[in-house]
C-alpha cells in the first residue's frame, strides 16, 4: 500500500500555520532566540555537538521541551543523521555545530545533501564580530566553503536578524527543490539580546520556486503519451521528495507505459508493481536499461539525466522523444535536449497529467502496447537480476541483501553505504513505499549509512531500520554507534564485509588487471581482523554477531529483530570475489550493459 | 562561442558578488567582463556581466542564476537594443616631443586628458569596445605605461526601466 507523505513545504506551511505559536516580542538573547525560532518552525530534533562558539545556544537548548538534541560524536554523523530524519520523514533535519572545525566537518553532509536534494539546516557558531576576518581561534569562513554545495546559506551577525534568518532557512530547505541551508551565527550575536517574536515575514524577493505546471505543456506531454509506442517513465528521486507517488501510481496505470525507479527512487513505485522494470543505469537491470535505450517517449519525473544513468550521453535514449518534468528549470536541458519541458511540483505535475491524459485517450483512443510489452517480457525472462554462486564457498553478498529484505519487509527503512554493497541493496530488496531507501546517490558518500539510519530510525521510531553498510564505509562513521547505544536508538547494521573496497576492488578487476592496489582492508574472514567488529560492537554497547556461513543467515538476522534494546551490527563475511552485475562501463553505450562479465545481450535478435 | 551582455539584479547584501562570480566559476562559464554598482534603488544592485558562450549553455547560465537566492532578475541586452560602454584610464609617455602628437589623438578619440606631468598624461576615454580597443593602438606608439579598464555598463534603449518591476517585488516581499 502506498502512503502519501507529507513533502517538507507541506511540513513547513503546517508548522507556519501554527496559531498557537504566536509570539507578539519578547526580550530574549540570540542564543534563545534560536532555540525559540527551532521550536516555532517546528523542529524536534537536533543532531549536534557543542564547541566554543555555539556554546551559547546550548544553554537555552537544555531548557528546551520541544527540541531534542542527541550529542553525534562526530559533526558529518550529525549532519547524515539529519539527512537521513530528513530523508525518512519528509521534515527538515537540522544540525548544529561549532565554529571551525566543528563546521568544516559539516561541509560533506552539506554537499551530500545539496546533491541528493534533502531538506536541510545546519546551524553553526561562529567567532564574534569583532574577530571575523582575524583568524581567530576556531574561525573558519564557512559561508565562504559551503557556498558551492548549500541552496543558500547566512552569516548573521545582528541579533535582531537570527529569527528571520532561521525562518527564512527553513522555508528555502523545504520548498522548491529541497536542499541545504546554512546558518552560520556569530557568538557576539548569540550573546546580545533582541526581541523575539513569531511569525516572521520572510524577506525573500527573488526566491520564487515555480510550483504549477503549464498546462500547455502538460497537454503536450499527454499527447505524446497517449500515441507512444514504446513510453517509458523515467522516475527520479524528485517523485520521492514531492510525495508524489501516489499521484505517480495513477499515470503509471493509466498510461500503461513501462516504469524505472532511479537509484533514488527506489520504492517511489512498488517494486512488486507489473509495469516496473527496475533501476536504469550504470547497474541497472538489463530490462530497465534496454527499455531506455529503444523507447519511442522518456517521460523524465523529478530525474536529472545524471552520468550514472545515461552512460555515454550522446547514445542515451536515441530513439526517444523527452518529456522532462522537474521542480528546478535548471534541470531541464542540462544535459539532454527537451521536447516537453514542464516546470513543477511533482505532485501537480502528476495530478495535472493524469486528467490530460484521460482526456487524450478520451479523443485518440489508448495506443496499443502489446508488441512493446512483448519485448520487454522476453528481457525480463532473458536477462532476470541474479548472481553466481561464489567460486571461494564464502556468503555471497547479493545472497545475504535478498535475504535480508525478505525478512525485514516492507516497513523495513534501508540506509546503505557507497559502493558494491549499495548497488545490491539497490538490486535486490525489493522497495514497496518511498522513503524507505536512504543512500548517498549523487555525491557517493562513503560512510552515510549508519549516521543516515539513526536520523531514520530516530524519525521513524516504530519501524525496523536497517544500515546495510560495507567494512570500508563502516570503518568512516561508526563511532555514531555509541550515540545509538547511549540515546536508544536500536538501528541495526547488516555489514557486507567483505575485507576489501569493494566496487574499487572489482574495477581492479575489471580494468586494472587485478592489481589490487591498497583495497585491501584485512577485515574478513582469514585476516586479522582488524578491527574485529563483533569486539567493536560489543565495545560500544551493542549486540555483535558473526555470521561466515550461509545456513546461518536468516538465523542471524531474526536474532537482530529480536533485540530491540540496543543496536546490533551482524557481521557477514563475504566473498571478496562478488562483482555486480549487470554493468555499463564507465563512458560507454548504454547499448553496451554486460549482463554478467563478457556476456552482453543480442539487440538484434529480439528488434 | 558568442558574447552575451547579461544584466543582473539582485539584493543589495553582502556576498552576493561571490554567489555571482563562484557560480561562473564552477559551472566553468566564461566572464568576459563584469560591472557592479547601485542603481536608483537601494535595495537593489545591477551586475553586468558579459559572456562568451554558446546559445545552450547561456541558457543555463541565466538558469543557474536565477536559482541563487539573492538574484531578482536577469534580462540580456543585445547591441542592437541597448547602450553599451566602457570606462578606460590609460598613462601614457607624452614628453615635449611627443605631447603634440598623443593630444592629437585625444581628439580624434573624443577623450580627455585628465592628468599631465612633464613626461606623461593620463587619459579618460568611454565607448564601446571596439572604439577603445582603436584608441589604445593609436597610443600605442607612443607607449602605454598603465592600463584600467572597466566592464562593460550596458542600458536597455527606449523608456522602459528593467529596474520598476524587480522593485515592486522587493517592496512586495
Amino acid at each position: 500500500m502506498v502512503q502519501p507523505n507529507p513533502t517538507p513545504a507541506h511540513v513547513a506551511a503546517r508548522a507556519t500555520r501554527a496559531a498557537d505559536r504566536a509570539v507578539p516580542g519578547e526580550e530574549v538573547t540570540g542564543a534563545e532566540a534560536i532555540v525559540r525560532s527551532l521550536e516555532s518552525v517546528g523542529a524536534e530534533v537536533v543532531f549536534g555537538i557543542p564547541g566554543g562558539a555555539i556554546l551559547p545556544a546550548y544553554d537555552p537548548l537544555m531548557d528546551s521541551a520541544k527540541l531534542r538534541h542527541i550529542l553525534v560524536r562526530h559533526e558529518q554523523g550529525g549532519g547524515h543523521a539529519a539527512q537521513g530524519y530528513a530523508h525518512a520523514t519528509g521534515k527538515v533535519g537540522v544540525t548544529m555545530a561549532t565554529s571551525g572545525p566543528g563546521a568544516t566537518n559539516l561541509v560533506t553532509p552539506l554537499a551530500d545533501a545539496h546533491m541528493d536534494s534533502i531538506p536541510l539546516v545546519a546551524i553553526t557558531g561562529q567567532v564574534g564580530q569583532a574577530l571575523i576576518g582575524t583568524d581567530g581561534f576556531q574561525e573558519a569562513d564557512i559561508v565562504g566553503i559551503t557556498m558551492p554545495v548549500t541552496k543558500h546559506s547566512y552569516l548573521v551577525t545582528d541579533p535582531d536578524e537570527i529569527t528571520r534568518t532561521i525562518a527564512e532557512a527553513f522555508h528555502i530547505a523545504s520548498t522548491g527543490r529541497p536542499g541545504p541551508v546554512l546558518v552560520d551565527i556569530a557568538k557576539s550575536a548569540m550573546q546580545a539580546s533582541t526581541t523575539f517574536s513569531w511569525p516572521q515575514e520572510l524577506a525573500l524577493p527573488g526566491y520564487h520556486p515555480v510550483t504549477k505546471p503549464h498546462a500547455k505543456q502538460i497537454r503536450e506531454a499527454a499527447k505524446l503519451l497517449a500515441v507512444a509506442r514504446r513510453p517509458v517513465l523515467y522516475v527520479g528521486g524528485g517523485v520521492v521528495r514531492s510525495g508524489a507517488s501516489a499521484a505517480l501510481r495513477r499515470l503509471v496505470d493509466l498510461s500503461g507505459a513501462a516504469v524505472v525507479t532511479t537509484l533514488m527512487a527506489r520504492g517511489a513505485v512498488p517494486d512488486s508493481h507489473p509495469q516496473h522494470l527496475g533501476m536504469p543505469g550504470m547497474h541497472g537491470t538489463v530490462p530497465a536499461v534496454a527499455a531506455l535505450q529503444k523507447a519511442d517517449l522518456v517521460v523524465a519525473l523529478g530525474a536529472r539525466f545524471d552520468d550514472r544513468v545515461t552512460g555515454k550521453l550522446s547514445s542515451f535514449a536515441p530513439h526517444a522523444a523527452i518529456v522532462h518534468a522537474d521542480i528546478d528549470p535548471a534541470e531541464i536541458g542540462k544535459n539532454r535536449a527537451v521536447d516537453v519541458p514542464i516546470v513543477g511540483d511533482l505532485r501537480e505535475v502528476l495530478g495535472d497529467l493524469v486528467p490530460a491524459l484521460e482526456a487524450e485517450h478520451a479523443k485518440v483512443g489508448r495506443p496499443d502496447l502489446a508488441a512493446w510489452w512483448h519485448q520487454l517480457d522476453t528481457w525480463r525472462e532473458t536477462y532476470p537480476l541474479g548472481f553466481a554462486p561464489t567460486g571461494d564457498g564464502a556468503l555471497a553478498p547479493q545472497q545475504v541483501i535478498a535475504r535480508l529484505g525478505e525478512l525485514a519487509g516492507p516497513d523495513a527503512i534501508f540506509a546503505s553505504g557507497v559502493g558494491q554493497h549499495q548497488m545490491w541493496a539497490a538490486q535486490f530488496i525489493r522497495y514497496e513505499r518511498p522513503n524507505t531507501w536512504l543512500n548517498s546517490g549523487g555525491l557517493g558518500t562513503m560512510g552515510f549509512a549508519v549516521p543516515a539510519a539513526m536520523g531514520a530510525k530516530v524519525g521513524e521510531p516504530d519501524r525496523p531500520v536497517w544500515a546495510i553498510d560495507g567494512d570500508g564505509c563502516f570503518q568512516m562513521t561508526n563511532q555514531e554507534l555509541a550515540t545509538c547505544a547511549i540515546n536508544d536508538i536500536p538501528i541495526k547494521v547488516a555489514l557486507i564485509n567483505n575485507s576489501s573496497l569493494g566496487m574499487v576492488r572489482q574495477w581492479q578487476t575489471l580494468f586494472y588487471d587485478k592489481r589490487y592496489s591498497n583495497t585491501d582492508l584485512h577485515t574478513g574472514q582469514g585476516t586479522r581482523r582488524i578491527p574485529d567488529f563483533v569486539k567493536l560492537a560489543d565495545a560500544y554497547g551493542c549486540e555483535g554477531i558473526r555470521v561466515e556461513h550461509e545456513r546461518d543467515v536468516d538465523a542471524a538476522i531474526k536474532r537482530a529483530q529480536e533485540i530491540d534494546d540496543r543496536p546490533v551490527v551482524i557481521d557477514f563475511n563475504v566473498s571478496r570475489d562478488a562483482m555486480v552485475w549487470p554493468m555499463v562501463a564507465s563512458g560507454v553505450s548504454n547499448d553496451d550493459i554486460q549482463y554478467a562479465r563478457g556476456i552482453s545481450p543480442a539487440w538484434d535478435r529480439e528488434d | 562561442m558568442s558574447r552575451h551582455t547579461l544584466s543582473v539584479l539582485v539584493e543589495n547584501k553582502p556576498g552576493v558578488l561571490t554567489r555571482v562570480a563562484g557560480l561562473f566559476a564552477r559551472r566553468a562559464f566564461n566572464i568576459h567582463s563584469l560591472a557592479v554598482g547601485p542603481t536608483e534603488h537601494e535595495e537593489i544592485s545591477r551586475i553586468t556581466v558579459v559572456v562568451d558562450v554558446d546559445e545552450h549553455p547561456l541558457e543555463q547560465v541565466t538558469k543557474q542564476l536565477n536559482k541563487l537566492v539573492h538574484v531578482i532578475k536577469i534580462v540580456e541586452l543585445d547591441a542592437e537594443s541597448s547602450v553599451q560602454r566602457e570606462l578606460l584610464l590609460v598613462k601614457v609617455r607624452a614628453d615635449g616631443a611627443s605631447r603634440s602628437g598623443v593630444l592629437e589623438v585625444v581628439d580624434l578619440f573624443r577623450a580627455h586628458v585628465v592628468d599631465v606631468v612633464p613626461d606623461s598624461v593620463v587619459i579618460e576615454a568611454t565607448g564601446t569596445s571596439a572604439k577603445l580597443t582603436a584608441l589604445l593602438s593609436a597610443l600605442e606608439p607612443f607607449g602605454v605605461r598603465e592600463i584600467v579598464k572597466s566592464g562593460t555598463l550596458a542600458v536597455g534603449r527606449g523608456s522602459r526601466s528593467i529596474t520598476d518591476r524587480a522593485l515592486d517585488r522587493v517592496r512586495s516581499a
